[in-house]
């Protein structure tokens, strides 16, 4: 289970409320039983859960923020913090695993000094973790943000990372 | 058009098998599932719809993937007449010429994987082989001959890389929804169960249950029934639902629906991994397109059944396979499993009776009503019936999606269709089931696959993942990979399976640093034995197979990792280290050009120095060395 997260403020005024009645009536229909799909359209939204956000969510749909809160933490893909411009997610599935996904992971933490889960100081990149995206053929495996790079290995890693800005 | 009847469905795909079958003109299919996407397949797409705007003379097509990952991007080339081919590699650099070579008839056979003999699916055998009487090219293997498709069968993957999984009518070509057709106006409901159970199928998912036994039990309770799929693929190293979702999402939703009449339910859900965007819009689709031929929705054909289908995305949690999770989190919840004194088909989704079953399950479905028990019982094993798709993958030739009966060899699978190790290195296990499963060495390869023999060597089928592992696989090091995973995915409600797993995974971790110490592998037995009983869901009580496994039939690992502080397989790094072979190596200077810490120096054509303290056992010199002069010691 992730660590605990402590919500991050962003400035209110940064919150367009129209768009997330749009997210939350129309798209969703205020059901409560779509809160995972609300949360995951609010994150791709602001590229993570806002603290405003999320507690106007709780308004609209009647949850409290806690059970949200325990939600969004519960499932990965959920980030509560400002996450970069460009989203490194390595593939760490058992295929990729025993070709030397672990190796690739490494040369990422050390090219670009953060660990898993988290952001470059300048937010070029955030770092994450995958099991699985089903390339096993491919392994290892890394996804940028929409893009994949297949049969990849630690030597190739930075100069990969130079194609994004 | 609403299609009323199975002559409906004749009629609309009509125009649509010549195009399939026999084009007039020059066909190209690409493979575009999200491994071919991955391979090139799409910059070989645009490269034609560049090169050939409004399509002048080609008819351009997408497909699903039809197994073969290694050799992505698959290309098919097709024209009435003529030979039906299928090219690998096609990458855009490749792609123009491969097709202007097919029009002028001159064949550049190393690109070419092999022609087809016969297109047509298990489901077709009363229309005649479109490719009959056709010319075959002299020297280009038969396709369904070569190693890697001679002994599979397909019927879970039967459309997957034949058609445009974006295009209904293809699916209604090939006997789509004509089983829906006739157990919806033929069959009674009670029939319908009958035969699957008489085919004797069981869960694809994980547990192996009798399909057609839960769709009995969950009918008989009282309630609105759903009807659920599971296509939270979870096991890494497992993707065969994502390959039938983005190659055939109609197998599946046709599958869904027969369960619908049989158990009597109106609204059907699918819980598709968020890892998965693909296929999650394929679904869409297909739920769209089938609601405007009035498949989906109410008064289905003209009469009083309807049902309905909604997409619900998981939102990464491997827990969330489990069916009381999976339910949970459908309603919006944290995904935690629950006891099950009931049951989900009885209660389940919103407190009512719910039927789940996974991708390759329904897929098979469709099948098997229109062809009958009998005819799916023929395949398999006593216990185990009909196929089953593996994801081959790990350290093997031949990776890919691979169809067969029930009761072929772990030798077979792994050798003969996968084409062995790569690299000429020595086979060390496979690893089936996932996290949950086991590592199953050398002297059972000759096992025959089915549910009841991987449980007696102490693994199980699982979702059909099937890593290899080579000599270069630690196996202490993969029963640590395992644990590690688990422990992120456990829900944490249970103790045994929080802080048990927690424990064994320290236990582990240590042994892989070199702090192991003697009572390690008895306690690890003595927690797993422990976990396994105690734990509440079939996460936890799975959970130490890795383990156990990987103890009984790999104890010379942990035994030099723990006595000796060596790691035989080079891959625990303070257990080894590398050295250069100076009578083996070349002095090419390929490693010292790629260490990223200058630690090997040396001439030209002499052998090369590796200095230790410099060495951070990155492992790219002996990824790259072609002479084998980097050792591990």
């Amino acid at each position: 289970m992730s660590e605990a997260t402590v919500l991050e403020n962003v400035q209110t005024d940064e919150i367009d409320y129209r768009e997330l009645d749009r997210i939350i009536e129309e798209e969703f229909n205020n059901d409560k039983e779509n809160l995972i799909m609300m949360l995951q359209a609010i994150q791709k939204r602001y590229n993570y859960l806002p603290r405003p956000a999320l507690e106007y969510l709780s308004l609209k749909i009647e949850i409290p923020t806690g059970r949200i809160y325990g939600v969004a933490t519960f499932y990965s893909t959920f980030s509560l913090k400002p996450r970069g411009r460009n989203i490194i997610s390595i593939c760490l599935g058992t295929a990729c695993h025993v070709r030397g996904g672990e190796r690739v992971h490494e040369r990422l933490e050390e090219l670009l000094s953060i660990g898993d889960g988290e952001t470059t100081e300048d937010k070029r990149f955030t770092l994450e973790s995958v099991r699985c995206i089903g390339c096993c053929s491919l392994g290892p495996v890394v996804k940028i943000n929409e893009g994949i790079h297949g049969r990849i290995s630690s030597d190739q890693v930075e100069k990969i990372l130079d194609h994004y800005e | 058009m609403k299609i009323q009847s199975v002559k409906d469905l004749e009629k609309v795909s009509q125009a649509y098998i010549s195009n399939l079958y026999m084009p007039d003109k020059i066909k190209v299919n690409i493979g575009m599932a999200s491994c071919g996407i991955a391979a090139g397949a799409k910059a070989a797409y645009d490269k034609i719809l560049k090169e050939y705007p409004d399509k002048n003379g080609i008819h351009l097509c997408q497909t699903g993937c039809i197994g073969f990952c290694e050799e992505e991007p698959l290309v098919e080339i097709l024209e009435a007449g003529k030979p039906r081919v299928m090219y690998k590699h096609i990458t855009e650099d490749k792609i123009i010429d491969a097709v202007q070579g097919y029009i002028a008839g001159e064949f550049n056979k190393k690109w070419i994987l092999g022609q087809m003999k016969d297109p047509r699916s298990l489901l077709e055998d009363d229309v005649d082989n479109p490719l009959a009487g056709v010319e075959p090219i002299e020297g280009v293997p038969v396709l369904e001959d070569i190693p890697f498709y001679n002994s599979q069968v397909k019927i879970a993957m039967r459309n997957c890389g034949y058609i445009d999984p974006d295009t209904i009518e293809e699916y209604f070509a090939r006997k789509g929804y004509v089983a829906f057709i006739q157990a919806l106006k033929e069959i009674k409901p009670a029939e319908v169960i009958d035969i699957i159970k008489e085919s004797g199928l069981r869960g694809r998912g994980g547990g192996g249950f009798p399909t057609g036994t839960k769709w009995a039990t969950c009918a008989k309770h009282h309630g609105d029934h759903y009807i659920i799929c599971n296509a939270d693929e979870g096991d890494p190293g497992a993707y065969m639902d994502r390959s039938i979702l983005e190659g055939d999402p109609h197998s599946v939703l046709e599958g869904m629906l027969i369960a619908a009449i049989a158990i009597g339910s109106r609204q059907g859900f699918i819980y598709a991994r968020n890892e998965y965007p693909l296929a999650v819009k394929r679904l869409v689709t297909a739920i769209k397109q089938a609601e405007s031929y009035g498949l989906l929705g109410e008064n289905i054909a003209g009469t009083d059944f309807s049902f309905n289908i909604k997409i619900s995305t998981g939102a990464g949690a491997f827990v969330c396979g489990e069916s009381t999770a999976l339910m949970a989190s459908l309603e919006g919840k944290v995904g935690r499993p629950r006891a099950k004194y009931v049951h989900t088909v009885e209660k389940g989704f919103r407190e009512n009776p719910s039927n789940l079953n996974n991708v390759e399950t329904y897929a098979n479905v469709p099948a098997i009503v229109l062809k009958g028990a009998e005819w799916y019982g023929r395949m398999g094993t006593e216990h185990s019936k009909g196929t089953k798709v593996f994801s081959l993958v790990g350290k093997i030739k031949n990776t890919g999606l691979v169809e067969v009966p029930m009761g072929v060899s772990l030798r077979d699978i792994v050798f003969t269709v996968g084409g062995g190790i790569p690299k000429k290195k020595a086979f060390k296990a496979v690893q089936t089931g996932g996290p949950s499963g086991g590592c199953i060495p050398e002297q059972f390869l000759d096992l025959p696959v089915d549910f009841q023999r991987l449980s007696e060597v102490g693994s199980i089928m699982g979702s059909g993942g099937m890593i290899v592992m080579d000599q270069d696989t630690c196996m202490v090091d993969i029963a640590r990979y395992f644990l590690d995973f688990l422990q992120e995915e456990s829900c944490g409600q249970c103790n045994p399976c929080r802080e048990g797993i927690k424990r064994m995974l320290e236990i582990l971790t240590h042994i892989c640093d070199g702090h192991g110490k003697e009572g390690d592998i008895e306690l690890l037995q003595e927690l797993g034995n422990m976990v396994a009983k105690a734990s509440l869901c079939g996460l936890g009580t799975s959970a130490p197979n890795p383990v156990l496994t990987t103890i009984k039939y790999f104890r010379d690992e942990y035994e030099s990792h723990i006595n000796d502080k060596k790691c035989p397989a080079g891959v625990c790094k303070p257990l080894f280290h590398y050295e250069i072979d100076e009578e083996a190596c070349t002095g090419c200077t390929l490693c010292a050009k790629k260490c990223p810490q200058d630690a090997i120096t040396g001439e030209k054509k002499k052998p090369h120095k590796l200095e230790q303290d410099k060495c951070i056992k990155c492992g790219i010199c002996y990824d790259s060395c072609k002479f084998d002069a980097i050792v591990v010691r």
